[in-house]
C-alpha cells in the first residue's frame, strides 16, 4: 500500500474530546524527529459534538488525506466514531478503541439505539489485522482526570508509532498545560501499559 | 527552521514574511485561522489588521491602504468573494500600488459552505493572476511572492488555498525568509485617471489591463510553481493542479508506472512548459478540484500544440467536477488512463457502521441560547409560520423546524420579505445572527422597513462570530487584536433603519419571550424586530462565566418535554429525563417542565 517509511495514522473522535491537540502532539514529535508530517484536521462546524477526524501521516511528502484503508492505525477515541470511520483501517493495521461511548443526542432524545460495544467491535475485528479496545476514559480518571483519555490513547498509539518515546512525551510536555503535566504523563504510562507488546 | 504549522499560520507566517502593512478580513472556513494566527504579533510588525464588517468592505479597506503604496491582503472564504466581488472586478482595471493579494479559501465538499464554487473561476474572470499551493508550505511560499508579482505587474493577485490546505498541517520551513516590519509612512497620491474609474478612464484601464495579460504570461514563465517530470518511457501524462498535483505523484508512486507529470500552481498556466508536455504525450489526464479550469486551457492548447491529443478528465469522466479528490481517486482514473486492472482495495462490506451506528450530526451546545429563541419562536408562530434562516450556528437547529431557508449570508431578511411580497400570507419570522446582521442583514431591514414587509425580523444576539471560532464585531466592543473599542447598539441600529417595533429580550427568560413574539407577532405597525439576546454561552464559559448547573428531580413524570427542547445535556434514561455533567446552567428546561421537576444544584462541589 505504501511506502515504508511512512506511517498513516487516523484519529476519529467527538468533537471536544481532544483529537486536534492529539493530533497537534503527535506532529510536533515529528518535526523534532526531523521527519516529514502531514495532517489534516477537522475545524468548522463539525466541531460543536459531532463527528471529528484526523488524518496523520508520518514520513510523507504527499497531501494530508489517508486514502480509505490505507491506515497502518485507527485510534478511535469514542467506539462508534472508530467503527464509523474503520474504512480507513488497511487490512494489515491495527485499531486502538476507547471503548468508553459517548451517546450523540440523537441517542440520549430517543431517536436512534447505541449498539453494544461487542456489535461495534466484531466488524472491526473482522477488517484489520489486530484490535485492541482499553476503557481509556476509566483509565484515564484513576490517574487523575477522565480528560487525560486522549493522553491515555497516545500512550497506547506509542508503543505503534516510529517515533521515539522520549520525543512524544517531550511534544507532549510543551503541549499541555504545566498544571496538568502530572496527570497527563500518568495518563501516557497507563496507556502504554494497557498495550505492553 | 521546521515549524509544525496549519496552512492557515504557513499563511500568515508569509503575510509577514512579506512584510505587509494591512490585513482585513471577515471570518469564515476555511480562512478564519489566517488573522487569528497574526493578531498576537501584529503590533510588534506595524500591521493593522481588522475583523472587518464583510468582505466587500475587507476588500475595499484593503485597496485604500495598497493605493498608499502599502502592502496589503484581504482574506476571506471563497462565498466572501462574491461579496467582495463587485470592488474586486474593477480593482482588475484600477491596479494597484502596494501589492495586494486576496485570499479566498475554496471548500470542496462543503465542509463548512453553502456551495463549492471555484475561485480560480473568478482569477479568470477578473483577467489577475491566481495562485494555487498544494500545501502548507507552498502556501507560505506563495504567499510571500505574490505580494511580489502584485506589485510587479500593478495588479491584484488571487491566493486560493483549499481547506485541505487550510486546515493541513505540515512541517514548514519558516528559516529562510526574514519577517520584515512593514515601512511607516506612506502617502496617497492623486492620480483620477486611475483611481476614477468614470467611463472615460475605465475603458482606457481595460485596454490596459487586457495589453498586461501577455505581461503576465511572462512573468509567470519561470515561476517555481510549475514543473513537470518527463519520463522516457510510455506516452501518457498526467497535468495537475495545486493539490492534485500530490495527489498524483502518491497514486503513480503507488502504481509504479511510467507516467509524466506536469504540475501546476499559477493560473494563467505556463505556455510553454504546457506546450512541451503537450507534446511529449498522446494521452494526459487532467487532474483538479471543482471546475475544469486547467482542462479549458489543455484543450485549448492541445489544439495548436498536439491536436491528436486525448485528454481525459472531467469531461471523460474520470475526474468528477465536485466534492474534494483524493490519492484514491487520483489513482483510479490513472490505472484507467494506463488500462491496468489494479485491484483497489474496495472498503470491505462494512454494511453494519451504516446500519448500527447512531448518526451523530452536530449541535448547538447545551445552554445555546439560540435553542432557547427558537423554542419560544416556535411557541407562538407555530408550524404552520415560515422561517426563513440565515448563516451561523443558529443554522444548526434545523431540526427545530424554525429555519426553513439558509442561502447566503444575510438572505433571511429579504427572502421573507420575497415570501410575503410573493403572496404568502401565513405569519413569516425570520432570524439572523448578530454577525451576519451587521455584515450583510443592515441593507435588508431598511428594505423591509422601506417596502412595508409586514414580517418579524429575530435577531439573535450573542454577542460574537460564534461558528467560525467566536470572533469579536462591532457589537462587542472588541477589535481584532482585543483591544478596546466603540461598541455599537444592534438595538439603536434596527430603529435607525427604520423599525418602530423592536424589543430586547433574555431568551434564558422564557415567559419574558414568548411575551415579546406574541407582541411582535401581533404587532400593528407591520414590522417588527425581535433582539434576542443571551451570550454564547461557549463564549462566556471561555470567559470564566460558570452557572449552578440543574438536575432532574423525583416529580419527573416521564413526559419527555424537556427531552424535545434538544439540549445535549439532557438524556431520556428508563423513562426519566436526566440531566448529564454537560449542563450549564442556563435554566431554560426548567421553565419548560410541566412538572416543576428541574431544579438548580444548590451545593456544587
Ligand atoms: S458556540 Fe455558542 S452560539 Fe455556537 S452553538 Fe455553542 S453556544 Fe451556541
Ligand atoms: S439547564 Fe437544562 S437546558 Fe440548560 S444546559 Fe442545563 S440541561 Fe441544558
Amino acid at each position: 500500500m505504501r511506502t515504508s517509511e511512512c506511517c498513516d495514522i487516523v484519529v476519529a473522535g467527538v468533537g471536544g474530546q481532544g483529537v486536534i491537540l492529539l493530533s497537534k502532539i503527535i506532529g510536533k514529535a515529528a518535526v523534532k524527529e526531523g521527519s516529514p508530517v502531514r495532517a489534516a484536521e477537522t475545524h468548522g462546524m463539525a466541531q460543536r459534538g459531532g463527528s471529528v477526524i484526523t488524518h496523520i501521516r508520518l514520513g510523507c511528502k504527499f497531501g494530508p488525506l489517508v486514502p480509505v484503508r490505507g491506515a497502518d492505525i485507527l485510534l478511535g477515541l469514542e467506539p462508534a466514531e472508530a467503527l464509523r470511520y474503520a474504512h480507513y483501517v488497511s487490512k494489515g493495521g491495527i485499531a486502538l478503541v476507547n471503548t468508553n461511548p459517548v451517546l450523540p443526542s440523537t441517542v440520549t432524545t430517543g431517536r436512534a439505539k447505541y449498539p453494544p460495544l461487542d456489535e461495534i467491535l466484531a466488524p472491526l475485528r473482522r477488517i484489520c489485522r489486530d484490535v485492541k479496545a482499553l476503557d481509556a476514559t476509566k483509565l484515564a480518571a484513576n490517574a487523575g482526570n477522565p480528560q487525560a483519555m486522549n493522553v491515555v490513547m497516545l500512550g497506547a498509539l506509542s508503543k505503534y508509532m516510529p517515533l521515539r518515546e522520549e520525543i512524544v512525551i517531550e511534544s507532549l510536555r510543551e503541549s499541555v498545560p504545566a498544571k496538568f503535566l502530572a496527570v497527563n504523563m500518568r495518563a501516557f504510562e497507563v496507556g502504554k501499559g494497557e498495550v505492553e507488546l | 527552521m521546521k515549524e509544525y504549522l496549519l496552512g492557515n499560520a504557513a499563511i500568515a507566517r508569509g503575510i509577514l514574511e512579506a512584510g505587509a502593512g494591512v490585513v482585513t478580513s471577515y471570518p469564515g472556513t476555511p480562512a478564519s485561522e489566517i488573522v487569528e494566527s497574526l493578531a498576537p504579533v501584529s503590533k510588534e510588525y506595524d500591521l493593522h489588521i481588522e475583523w472587518s464588517v464583510n468582505e466587500k468592505v475587507a476588500l475595499e479597506v484593503a485597496i485604500g491602504a495598497s493605493w498608499t503604496g502599502v502592502r496589503s491582503a484581504a482574506v476571506m472564504k471563497h462565498v466572501g468573494l462574491n461579496v467582495a466581488a463587485d470592488p474586486f472586478m474593477t480593482l482588475a482595471y484600477t491596479g494597484v500600488k502596494g501589492g495586494l493579494v486576496v485570499i479566498s479559501s475554496d471548500d470542496p465538499f462543503c465542509h463548512s459552505s453553502q456551495n463549492e464554487q471555484d475561485s480560480r473561476r473568478y482569477a479568470q474572470f477578473a483577467c489577475i493572476p491566481c495562485l494555487d499551493p498544494a500545501d502548507p508550505q507552498e502556501a507560505k511560499d506563495m504567499t510571500v511572492y505574490a505580494f511580489e508579482l502584485s506589485e510587479e505587474l500593478e495588479l491584484p493577485v488571487l491566493l486560493r488555498p483549499t481547506t485541505r490546505v487550510s486546515h493541513a498541517r505540515a512541517d514548514v520551513n519558516v528559516g529562510k525568509g526574514k519577517i520584515k516590519k512593514s515601512p511607516t509612512s506612506h502617502a496617497f497620491v492623486k492620480n483620477p485617471a486611475r483611481w476614477v474609474a468614470l467611463p472615460a478612464h475605465a475603458r482606457q484601464r481595460h485596454s490596459v489591463l487586457l495589453d498586461k495579460q501577455n505581461a503576465i504570461k511572462t512573468v509567470l514563465k519561470n515561476a517555481p510553481w510549475n514543473r513537470h517530470l518527463l519520463v522516457l518511457k510510455g506516452d501518457t501524462g498526467v497535468i495537475a493542479s495545486g493539490i492534485s498535483g500530490l495527489y498524483a505523484e502518491e497514486a503513480i508512486e503507488q502504481l509504479e508506472s511510467d507516467v509524466s507529470t506536469l504540475r501546476i500552481g499559477t493560473f494563467p498556466p505556463p505556455d510553454d512548459l504546457c506546450a512541451e508536455f503537450i507534446k511529449h504525450v498522446s494521452k494526459v489526464l487532467i487532474i483538479e478540484e471543482l471546475e475544469p479550469v486547467l482542462e479549458e486551457y489543455v484543450e485549448r492548447a492541445a489544439r495548436v500544440h498536439n491536436p491528436e491529443l486525448e485528454i481525459l478528465g472531467k469531461n471523460t469522466g474520470h475526474i468528477p467536477r465536485d466534492g474534494e479528490l483524493d490519492s484514491r481517486i487520483a489513482r483510479n482514473a490513472i490505472a484507467d488512463m494506463l488500462g491496468l486492472t489494479v485491484t483497489m482495495e474496495e472498503p470491505q462490506s462494512l454494511t453494519e457502521a451504516d446500519e448500527i451506528l447512531p448518526p451523530r450530526p452536530p449541535a448547538l451546545c447545551p445552554g445555546c441560547s439560540h435553542r432557547a429563541a427558537y423554542y419560544a419562536m416556535k411557541q407562538v408562530f407555530g408550524t404552520d409560520a415560515i422561517f426563513p434562516s440565515d448563516i451561523g450556528c443558529y443554522t444548526l437547529a434545523v431540526d427545530m423546524g424554525t429555519i426553513d431557508t439558509c442561502l447566503c449570508m444575510g438572505a433571511s431578511i429579504n427572502l421573507a420579505s420575497g415570501i410575503r411580497f410573493g403572496g404568502e400570507d401565513r405569519d413569516i419570522c425570520c432570524s439572523i445572527g448578530d454577525s451576519t446582521f451587521l455584515h450583510n442583514g443592515m441593507p435588508g431591514l431598511l428594505n423591509a422597513v422601506y417596502n412595508n414587509a409586514k414580517i418579524t425580523v429575530t435577531i439573535l444576539d450573542n454577542s460574537t462570530t460564534a461558528m467560525t471560532g467566536h470572533q469579536p464585531h462591532p457589537g462587542t466592543g472588541i477589535t481584532a487584536t482585543g483591544d478596546k473599542t466603540k461598541s455599537v447598539s444592534i438595538e439603536a441600529i434596527a430603529k435607525a433603519l427604520g423599525a418602530d417595533f423592536v424589543e430586547t429580550v433574555d431568551p434564558y427568560d422564557l415567559n419574558a419571550t414568548l411575551e415579546t413574539f406574541r407582541k411582535a407577532k401581533e404587532c400593528q405597525e407591520g414590522l417588527s424586530v425581535v433582539i434576542a439576546k443571551q451570550a454564547c454561552i461557549t463564549n462566556a464559559r471561555r470567559a470564566g462565566v460558570r452557572r449552578k448547573p440543574f438536575r432532574v428531580n423525583d416529580n419527573c413524570i416521564g413526559c419527555g418535554e424537556c427531552v424535545d427542547f434538544g439540549c445535549p445535556a439532557i438524556e431520556f434514561h428508563e423513562d426519566r429525563a436526566r440531566i448529564n455533567a454537560l449542563c450549564t446552567g442556563c435554566g431554560v428546561c426548567a421553565q419548560i417542565c410541566p412538572s416543576e421537576a428541574i431544579e438548580e444544584v444548590v451545593n456544587v462541589k
